[in-house]
């Protein structure tokens, strides 16, 4: 069994899993903030019960996240000492920045978010909570910074084949990296809109119409249609960063095997790296040079130019990058459609959350965890899109792997798909048992034990 | 600046040895009684295991997070020494993650899951502690005698590893005494009393496995007059340990005077044999193998990192203080309202 490319599936396995955490409580801590002082300023009940339903599910996630992170950076030793012997003089710097002035702060004040409410006076629990939300947006500043560096190395000298920084503010404001920090805030912004949306529609479905679940799902809507135009935009200006930047990657994206003017774009097709064309194309004529160079007679890079005289390929595998792509982009379609027309029907009918049609609730249902599936396809894009480098022009994926035995990773790849697999299925259905629970109680009003003198109620850490 | 302090070639390596260090220590004492409380889950009624979680439900994940700090330092700071001890100690590693990872969520999900399930996550929280812990002594005892895979190292990691699960479920149940009363407390002292021997048998046997690794580490010890300047850490641990046996056979006190001294103690000795371990490999990374000067990342890279740890590291400390103090005193029900 060959140690590379289990390696590479164990890591995209172990990000993957990770990712889908992260991309809910960066933007959930906000959310859970806005809840809170909309409570603080108004004391109606409603916002309060938001915090407590959604607290849980940030609770539930944050958790998840922290434990595949660890996994994380134990990775980078066990299977690819190569990265930080090579570029550990750039890469050292930013995960340390991330560990000193993300990880404590969040995890520090996540106990006293959680279970302070009682012990602590209220101006400390909202500091403590928007602190717990500015960790967790500084956690994704200096791992997207990394990243983008990968993608994008800028400030750097090589050394006898050992990468060394030069200049730090290059490094950190790397050409592709507020792109890809906007594109993937904006991402986790999203998520946790449609979360929100999909579980108050599901709890409406199962009869809740209490004060929450209408404030709820019609929060999620407006933070969805808000978001997404802007995600359009932002999408669109990244990819014009890596027409710039990295265009074999743009030209896997649009299945593009010549470079050419008057690119069409290609809305499905199966691309046949083999036959070097695409099959069963159906394409508007000249759109893609429009989209990537605001003009139709604009000349799009195409696959062809990066093949080595010898015939080795130098450009990303074309299918994986061309599907996640359409993926990612047709799935913003629906989210556009759905929160603009979902807006449109409440203020239409003035009815609020009535107004809307069972079928839209459906929608709403079924798009719950769509913001994952949709990061995840633009990870894959980007990642998959930058091979064969794992470091632009530095260092190549193979190069980085360590000298591991195939067997010894395919047992640990296996413990882990098995272990990822059955907490994302209890993740999902624990989700789904405390939206019925609060679904039958109308509301999540708590049980606050009495304090009978001298007894201590003990309650589970619910 | 970088000069002020002579070669930072020479400096910059230490200290970051130092801080990593640190980190390592902490982790294992932070996440030791939080990992021993999940060992000793198996001995405690079902409400007594709310409030063992209860004790320790604010605290893990930032524990948890010197760990990553320490495996951080050792990945930015020696990055050659980071892929060699990881490769060798590959499958230790995925076991401790996961068990980590189970113990982790179980923690979250054995009161957010259907209660029928929470018998289940129960037992995860349990063997994840378990996996995680027997883990981490078995990578120690790998560490120590230089990171080679014969059959005696194995044995030889094999002990280490019961030792050091022994030693956490240890200081977990002095924690226990300290964050508890009642009869769960009495539990928590009988626990003690049970654990107290892993704890001198894992303390001795990495003690005089040690020296026998390598020549050097003998000399560094037991050469004159090392001999003698060295013999107060021996010395005063014993000492520690027959005071802590007697408290630990009298408790529990009236007004529950003395709760917190064997939880003290007990941090006392761990920070003293892992002086000694730190003494014994200094200024090897990898023993016997690769300096930390020789294992080293770029110095402009390091200060970088240090200018931030020392800004930063305070605040970290400043914070952990405030949620231990908002936390303090005997665990009560947890509560997100």
């Amino acid at each position: 069994m060959d140690p590379l490319i289990l390696s590479r599936i164990q890591f995209a396995a172990n990000i993957s899993f990770h990712i889908l955490f992260p991309t809910i409580t960066i933007a959930l801590g906000w959310v859970l903030l806005f809840f809170k002082l909309r409570f603080n300023r108004s004391g109606e009940e409603k916002w309060m019960d938001a915090y407590r339903f959604w607290v849980k599910v940030f609770a539930l996630s944050f958790a998840l996240g922290v434990v595949s992170g660890i996994v994380m950076s134990f990775q980078f030793g066990t299977n690819w000492p190569g990265f930080m012997e090579v570029v550990g003089n750039v890469a050292g710097p930013l995960l340390a920045y991330e560990i000193l002035t993300a990880f404590f702060l969040e995890a520090a004040f996540l106990g006293i978010m959680l279970f302070g409410f009682r012990r602590v006076p209220g101006w400390l629990h909202t500091t403590a909570t928007a602190l717990v939300a500015i960790g967790t947006t500084l956690s994704a500043f200096w791992i997207l910074v990394l990243n983008s560096w990968m993608h994008t190395p800028a400030g750097y000298e090589l050394r006898d084949g050992i990468v060394h920084a030069t200049d730090w503010f290059a490094i950190v404001f790397n050409p592709s990296m507020p792109y890809r920090l906007v594109h993937m805030l904006l991402a986790s912004g999203l998520t946790v809109a449609f979360l929100i949306a999909g579980f108050s529609a599901l709890r409406w479905l199962w009869g809740d119409r209490g004060a929450e679940v209408r404030a709820t799902l019609r929060f999620g809507a407006w933070m969805g249609a808000l978001l997404i135009p802007l995600q359009i935009l932002a999408g669109d200006m990244h990819g014009l960063n890596t027409l710039e930047h990295q265009p074999a990657k743009v030209a896997a994206m649009e299945g593009n095997w010549e470079t050419q003017s008057n690119v069409p774009l290609v809305l499905f097709a199966l691309p046949d790296e083999a036959a070097r064309e695409n099959r069963f194309e159906i394409a508007v004529p000249g759109m893609a040079s429009f989209i990537l160079t605001h003009d139709f007679a604009g000349e799009v890079p195409g696959l062809n130019d990066f093949v080595a005289e010898d015939g080795t390929r130098l450009h990303p595998p074309v299918a994986p990058v061309f599907f996640a792509f359409r993926l990612m982009v047709g799935i913003g379609m629906a989210m556009l459609a759905l929160s603009w027309s979902a807006l449109w029907l409440m203020r239409k009918k003035r009815g609020g959350v009535e107004g809307l049609p069972k079928p839209w609730i459906y929608a709403f249902v079924g798009m719950a965890f769509s913001g994952w599936v949709a990061t995840l396809a633009g990870w894959y894009v980007t990642e998959i899109g930058r091979q064969p480098w794992l470091v632009s022009g530095v260092l190549t994926t193979a190069d980085a792997l360590g000298p591991i035995s195939g067997g010894m990773v395919a047992s640990t790849l296996a413990a882990y798909l098995a272990v990822y697999a059955f907490l994302l299925a209890a993740y999902l259905g624990t989700l789904t048992y405390m939206a019925r629970r609060a679904a039958r109680h109308d509301g999540t009003s708590p049980q606050i034990p009495k304090p009978d003198a001298g007894v201590r109620v003990l309650q589970p850490a619910e | 600046m970088m000069e002020l302090f002579g070669d930072p070639a020479t400096w910059l390596p230490f200290a970051f040895a130092a801080l990593m260090g640190a980190a390592i220590l902490t982790y294992v004492i932070l996440d030791g009684f939080d990992l021993g409380v999940g060992l000793l889950f198996p001995f405690a009624t079902p409400a007594e295991r709310d409030r063992m979680v209860a004790s320790i439900g604010p605290f893990w994940d930032a524990n948890e997070t010197w760990l990553v700090l320490a495996i951080g330092i050792l990945l930015v700071a020696f990055p050659v020494a980071h892929g060699v001890i990881l490769t060798a100690l590959y499958l230790p590693v995925a076991v401790l993650l996961v068990g980590l990872i189970a113990r982790g969520v179980a923690f979250e999900f054995r009161v957010k899951a259907p209660t029928r399930h929470r018998g289940a996550w129960n037992r995860a929280f349990y063997g994840g502690s378990l996996a995680a812990s027997l883990a981490q002594g078995f990578m120690l005892g790998l560490y120590v005698t230089g990171l080679q895979l014969g059959w005696a190292n194995i044995a030889f990691a094999a002990l280490t590893a019961v030792c050091l699960t022994v030693g956490f479920s240890f200081i977990g149940a002095v924690w226990l005494i300290g964050k508890t009363e009642g009869d769960l407390q009495l539990k928590a002292i009988h626990w003690a009393r049970r654990g107290i021997w892993g704890m001198i048998a894992g303390i001795g046997a990495v003690s005089a496995a040690t020296p026998l690794v390598s020549g050097r580490i003998w000399d560094r010890w037991f050469s004159f007059p090392e001999v003698v300047l060295l013999s107060p850490l021996p010395v005063i641990s014993v000492l520690l340990v027959v005071l802590l046996w007697r408290i630990l056979q009298r408790m529990p006190f009236e007004n529950d005077r003395w709760a917190w001294a064997p939880f003290s103690i007990s941090t006392v000795l761990f920070v003293m044999a892992f002086g000694g371990l730190a003494y014994s490999f200094y200024p090897y990374v990898v023993p016997e193998q690769i300096t930390i000067y020789e294992a080293a990342a770029a110095p402009e890279s390091l200060i970088i990192i240090l200018v931030g740890a020392l800004f930063v590291l305070p605040i970290i400390i400043g914070y952990s203080i405030l949620a231990y103090t908002v936390f303090r005193g005997k665990a009560t029900e947890l509560s997100y309202y």
